[in-house]
């Protein structure tokens, strides 16, 4: 079994026009940034991206949306993005804004086997419209649905061969949950190490999750508002 | 007019007890972070999967792996702990978060919030916002009283598209502190000169004013 790779235009060879992809990260921090690169460099098109943000306009997944590659965004905070917000208002751009807990929970689900689960959070508002409604104990919730994702890139801080990882930080976010959920999931991590030499205490994605995984480079991660006391 | 944001920030910090798990949103409440009585202990909850969050970082100690959900870089304090987004969520519609402090652009006065979407103006989405509303057991809202051109943000009903149903217990803003109950505005406390007509004068929605209005104190 080898789920290494080389780099992230290898380890995304099959990745073609239309997919779904996964892409973890909250802001700019734990995004997958050689595998988007790889991706802008690769030019596939008519990409739905399932992630909680939208990058800025000159990183993250907004490196994706300057080249025309995104077709649908499902996101829950796309602010900061002036690129995103022209193409938004512009009707060029399909975007699904939902709640930040719905989207994680809908990864979630997706990686454990639950195709809907119900929830409070949009109950009243337009995130409700044409969805199934029910009332348990007095209070209503609506029934979301897990995704369906080709793909799922993931960034952690430390990967063994086998594709055991652990994060660092709030860059964990959403990526334990979109790991478990790719058909294919692709890991980039700043450290590969060889299997066995991590703890399995502290291991926060198990191995069977990943499908392929290689050491980034050139790391940036680059922080969106450096705030000092 | 009435409190400066600090002020107002100042006078929710009152609100905390001891032991309070406590998420702040974006803006003002990020401002009550600053004036924990020193007597208490509040934990600080971000959604972005930290307990125990710090204040910001010094110049040598930034970390572009800590963020809070506003994305500015922050700190761990002793018996912080770090999770995912679904664990996250789970703590917040699960109830264990005892106060959250929201900002709004809209207040009804059944307690519905807006403050997330203006219909072809602004597209930011949502966040966190939903699912913090739609489970949170005691929501303060700290807020201007009025808007930029002059009217008012505590409505008979939300004009915007809202974020959450019949949630708002408590309204502070730069005029007054105003409770939500019963599907009506409660006037309990007015800032400092500031008179109670001019807080009525500045709500569009019904505004029952209590016994006693006391003053703020900050």
């Amino acid at each position: 079994m080898n789920k290494v790779f080389k780099s992230a235009a290898e380890a995304i060879f099959d990745v073609e026009n239309n997919a779904t992809i996964m892409l973890g990260g909250f802001g700019l921090c734990g995004i997958p940034e050689n595998l988007i690169a790889a991706l802008v460099q690769r030019g596939s098109k008519n990409l739905t991206c399932i992630s909680n943000n939208a990058g800025v306009d000159d990183f993250g997944i907004g490196l994706l949306l300057k080249t025309r590659q995104v077709k649908k965004m499902i996101s829950s905070y796309v602010g900061e993005n002036a690129e995103f917000e022209r193409q938004l208002l512009n009707g060029e751009l399909e975007v699904d804004l939902i709640p930040q807990g719905t989207l994680a929970e809908r990864c979630r689900a997706a990686g454990a086997g639950i195709p809907a689960f119900y929830t409070p959070a949009g109950v009243g508002t337009e995130v409700a419209r044409n969805k199934e409604k029910k009332v348990f104990n007095g209070k209503t919730y609506l029934m979301e649905l897990a995704f369906d994702s080709d793909f799922a890139f993931i960034k952690a801080w430390k990967g063994d061969t086998l594709g055991n990882l652990i994060y660092r930080g709030t860059a964990r976010n959403f990526n334990p949950m979109m790991a478990a959920a790719g058909k294919i999931t692709i890991v980039e991590v700043e450290e590969l190490v060889p299997a066995g030499s991590i703890d399995p205490n502290i291991i926060h994605t198990p191995s069977i999750y990943v499908d392929r995984i290689f050491e980034g480079s050139n790391y940036e991660k680059r922080i969106e508002k450096i705030t000092t006391q | 007019m009435g409190l400066t944001k600090f002020e107002i920030a100042q006078r929710i910090s009152q609100e905390l007890k001891n032991g309070y798990y406590v998420n702040l949103g974006i803006g003002i409440p990020t401002l009550v972070a600053n004036y924990i009585p020193k007597k208490i202990s509040v934990i600080l909850q971000s959604e972005n999967g930290l307990l125990g969050m710090g204040p910001f970082p010094d110049k040598n100690n930034v970390d572009p792996d800590l963020i809070n959900a506003g994305k500015e870089t922050v700190t761990t304090l002793s018996g912080s702990s770090l999770f995912n987004s679904a664990e996250s969520f789970a703590m917040i519609r699960g109830g264990r978060v005892n106060l959250t402090v929201l900002g709004a652009m809209e207040v009804s006065q059944n307690g519905d919030i807006a403050n997330w979407k203006i219909p072809g103006k602004m597209v930011k989405g949502m966040g966190g916002a939903m699912d913090l509303v739609a489970s949170a057991k005691n929501i303060i809202v700290a807020m201007m009283h009025t808007n930029k051109k002059g009217e008012s943000k505590l409505l008979k009903e939300c004009s915007l598209p809202i974020t959450g149903i019949e949630c708002v217990k408590k309204i502070v803003t730069n005029l007054a502190v105003i409770d939500v109950e019963n599907g009506k505005f409660i006037l309990k406390e007015r800032a400092p000169g500031i008179s109670v007509s001019e807080i009525i004068e500045a709500t569009e929605g019904e505004l029952i004013v209590a016994e006693k209005v006391t003053e703020i104190k900050v």
